[in-house]
């Protein structure tokens, strides 16, 4: 059984309980990071970790390396890339992908899984209140004005009831494990989590790339999510439709994430359309085809509020469809994920998670939080200001990694700029303690080193929650590198989930 | 009753196919022209292959008067600035397949990004003439293999029929194209009549369009304009005349609006109608004494029809009221 931690966490013993002797990679040392091979300053292999790491030892590095050429190679021609436009070109790029997975045993994955799904159940019971009764904001427990002045609120959703009262269908919720080896939430995504096709595709490459890796170990499959999606699309679609059409809707091919748009609506085997393909008569959608306009019934969106309709949102937008909103009211269409999410995932709202957890749910948070100071109170505030030089600031509205300060690793500067920032604007930032995140074995030039990671669990949720055994493992490539955004450096690695 | 295909689906399928199909062709002109269109002070002409696309202005801007071999190469097979390269045909091609993802198999949009990459990465540096023959059978074999892996992979529904309409489409065209521009070109000025030249000219439009053992197996002595023209236009067993073609779009364009009770083709079936009619009626001679240029320039007016009917009726275009839910 795991361990209860004195901060309500949960730690779980990766170091092994009766060492056995196993070769180390040669010259690999995590040196004081929490590593997820070798636990926490272990020099031996913890079991889990066991076979993988053997088979690792026993491939000589510049085939290793070789391999991985490959393997990238051909993510480059399967178009598993991202387009970056410069004013000249379009050049694809891929993202690198690491070849060493990452191993998580079966009974620290049960915990994720349940700390997963029961985050996802407060926050789609958190959105159903602040669009409802508000009851959390009566009873004081979260800020009226935290909530009803965040510009993710969106006052038009008061009072609409989303079928299962699920606002979140897809979340992803990011984790990091520290010195401790405890794993603890960072970020809840509970509007448009990307992410997911990288963890099919990295599957279906090492599978094909280093099958030998994987020999003989049960790991659990991902595979389904497609159709797990496609049954909570359905589960959305309005009552009394039998077979209901379903549509992945895309901003269009300048999308950073268009690969994963294609992914999905491939694996699922519905169209992937754009707002041009879409038009609303008499409050109800449809598709234009070949033979003519053809209704359509559920909707996963990849678009952001804001530009999902013009006549409701941003009047600007191209890429919605004029009246789309309306008909999602009057419930001819189904949205996944609803409309108003943003609310949910805010970084401010996030410190206040182990608390609505409670609230609704009387339980105590499976996954706690990373510790964090909320510069909108006096006493975060000084806080923050006091311990700029040890705190990670962030301001509540990035993402993507863009804005943060990490105190440690800033200059005098950096530090200053930030600073003047926050007391100008207080309700915008939060700050933490500098995570060690923990190191997993990263092949880079033809060694094996340290290089920190986190993990990115994804939930579906329909009629029921689904989390997907397995998520995005990213990692920092660049040396002492904390930040694991793709935009900011940061590479793949498979995630192996053990039976 | 199967998926319904989005308009936009169709639209791109269409041109996807026309794209990779012109980019062959294109190919097949410039490594024929390259190799066999010599004129007797053993220099290239390459009027006919800048006439063929229309493309003299567009040349001239770029690079002048200046016909110099080199320039006239890179501008058709690697110049990105110009539309009608085969670059620009397959870039053009692998976007539409980008956007089609979802409906056409995994091999058939590797194989184009690979090829695409591929001649993106080639642009780096100038395409010498020792090179040009290669680079035309590399994209022809690309091209084939398209064409190959689409025939093994391609699930057939809807889709698969706007493809091969497209793919048809185009194909007729190019040929009209290239028997129009030829035959013109060519026509024997009265002391070339009968020599060695004026032989080898026709072999090369007929090798152009893959069609000279074909020819001999139809004509096993003499090659006159007439009967190259002949062949091309009318031949209904060579699988890129121009009657072959409207064949293959006609029965096509009947079993897709039938198979999926599409009832909104009767205006692109109506000009197919018109085409086939006159097809049917016409012989080489009658086409000659008519006026060869005239006859084409009508086939190519009725395409453009079919086309635009196509894409009126299928496309999206004239849209705005729901079919009976």
């Amino acid at each position: 059984m795991p361990a209860k931690s004195a901060n309500g966490g949960v730690t779980i013993s990766t170091g092994p309980q009766n060492p056995t002797a196993r070769p180390r990679l040669a010259g690999y040392d995590p040196g004081a990071y929490f590593c997820e091979f070798l636990g926490h300053r272990q020099t031996s292999c913890a079991p889990h970790a066991g076979p993988v790491f053997d088979r690792l030892s026993g491939i000589d590095p510049a085939e290793l390396t070789a391999r991985a050429r490959d393997a990238e190679q051909e993510l480059y021609n399967l178009g598993i890339t991202f387009t970056v436009y410069t004013e000249r070109d379009a050049i694809d790029r891929i993202l690198p992908f690491d070849v060493i997975p990452r191993v998580i045993p079966a009974a620290e994955w049960a915990l994720l899984e349940a700390g997963v799904s029961q985050r996802v159940a407060a926050i789609n019971a958190f959105l159903w209140d602040v669009y409802h009764d508000q009851q959390i904001l009566k009873d004081g427990v979260v800020p009226a004005d935290l909530v009803l002045g965040n510009k993710n609120y969106r006052k038009q959703m008061i009072g609409f009831d989303p079928p299962q009262k699920v606002y979140s269908h897809v979340c992803g919720i990011d984790l990091v494990r520290g010195g401790d080896g405890v794993y603890r939430v960072l970020e809840d995504n509970a509007r448009t989590p990307s992410g997911v096709s990288y963890v099919i595709e990295n599957r279906q490459m090492m599978m094909r790339a280093f099958p030998d890796l994987a020999e003989g170990l049960a790991i659990r499959d991902v595979g389904d999510y497609g159709r797990r999606l496609h049954q909570a699309l359905t589960d959305i679609a309005p009552a009394g439709v039998d077979d209901p059409q379903c549509a992945l809707l895309s901003p269009g091919v300048f999308n950073s994430a268009y690969f994963e748009h294609i992914f999905l609506s491939r694996e699922m085997g519905t169209a992937l359309v754009e707002g041009r393909d879409l038009l609303v008569e008499n409050d109800r959608v449809y598709m234009r085809t070949t033979a003519g306009l053809a209704p359509l019934h559920a909707i996963y969106r990849r678009i952001d509020d804001d530009f999902l309709d013009p006549r409701t949102f941003r009047p600007d937008s191209l890429l919605g469809v004029p009246g789309l909103f309306e008909a999602y009211r009057k419930g001819n269409i189904g949205l996944a994920n609803a409309i108003g999410t943003g609310v949910a995932d805010d970084k401010a709202v996030y410190a206040y998670m182990p608390r609505i957890i409670r609230y609704y749910l009387d339980q105590d948070a499976i996954l706690p939080n990373v510790e964090t100071y909320i510069c909108r109170e006096p006493e975060g505030l000084k806080y923050t200001l006091d311990n700029i030089e040890n705190l990670v600031v962030k301001p509540v509205g990035e993402s993507g990694g863009y804005g943060i300060l990490i105190g440690p690793r800033a200059s005098r500067a950096e530090i200053e700029k930030t600073r003047a920032e926050v007391i100008a604007d207080p309700s915008n930032f939060i700050s933490q303690p500098m995570i060690d995140l923990s190191v997993c074995p990263t092949l880079l030039d033809g060694k094996i080193v340290p290089r920190h990671v986190d993990l990115r669990p994804f939930a579906i949720t329909g009629k029921n929650t689904w989390v997907l055994p397995g998520g995005l493992t990213r990692v920092a490539l660049r040396e002492g590198s904390l930040v694991v955004n793709s935009s900011q450096g940061g590479g793949s690695k498979d995630t192996w989930v053990l039976a | 009753m199967s998926a319904p295909l989005l308009a936009r689906y169709a639209e791109c399928i269409f041109w996807m196919a026309r794209y990779v199909e012109r980019a062959e062709n294109l190919a097949r002109l410039i490594d024929v022209n390259e190799v066999f269109s010599h004129d007797r002070r053993g220099s290239h002409n390459w009027d006919a292959v800048i006439a063929l696309n229309s493309d003299r202005e567009r040349y001239i801007e770029r690079h002048g008067e200046r016909f110099a071999p080199e320039l006239v190469i890179h501008f058709y097979c690697l110049d990105a600035n110009n539309p009608t390269s085969i670059f620009s045909c397959v870039r053009a091609a692998r976007e539409n397949a980008r956007a089609l993802r979802p409906l056409i198999s995994t091999e058939m949009w590797s194989h184009l990004n690979v090829f695409y990459n591929d001649l993106n990465a080639m642009r780096a540096q100038p395409l010498a003439l020792g090179a040009v023959s290669k680079f035309c059978s590399k994209i022809k074999q690309a091209a084939q293999a398209h064409t190959g892996i689409t025939e093994g992979t391609f699930y057939r529904d809807q889709g698969w029929y706007f493809y091969q309409i497209g793919k048809a489409i185009e194909r007729a065209d190019q040929t009209t194209r290239l028997v129009d521009i030829k035959y013109h070109a060519l026509l024997p000025s009265l002391s070339d009549v009968g020599t060695d030249i004026d032989i080898s000219q026709w072999n090369a439009v007929l090798r152009s369009a893959a069609g000279y053992h074909a020819y001999r197996r139809v004509h096993p002595r003499g090659m006159s304009p007439k009967s190259v023209s002949g062949f091309l236009v009318f031949n209904p067993l060579f699988p890129r005349s121009v009657v072959t073609c409207v064949r293959q779009v006609d029965s096509l364009l009947t079993e897709l609006c039938t198979r999926y009770n599409l009832r909104s083709g009767h205006k692109a079936m109506e000009r197919l109608d018109e085409l086939r009619a006159a097809l049917d009626s016409w012989t080489v001679d009658s086409v000659v004494n008519r006026g060869l240029h005239e006859s084409l320039d009508f086939v190519q007016g009725q395409l453009i029809g079919v086309t635009d009917g196509i894409q009126r009726a299928f496309f999206g275009v004239d849209q705005d009221t729901p079919l009976a839910v």
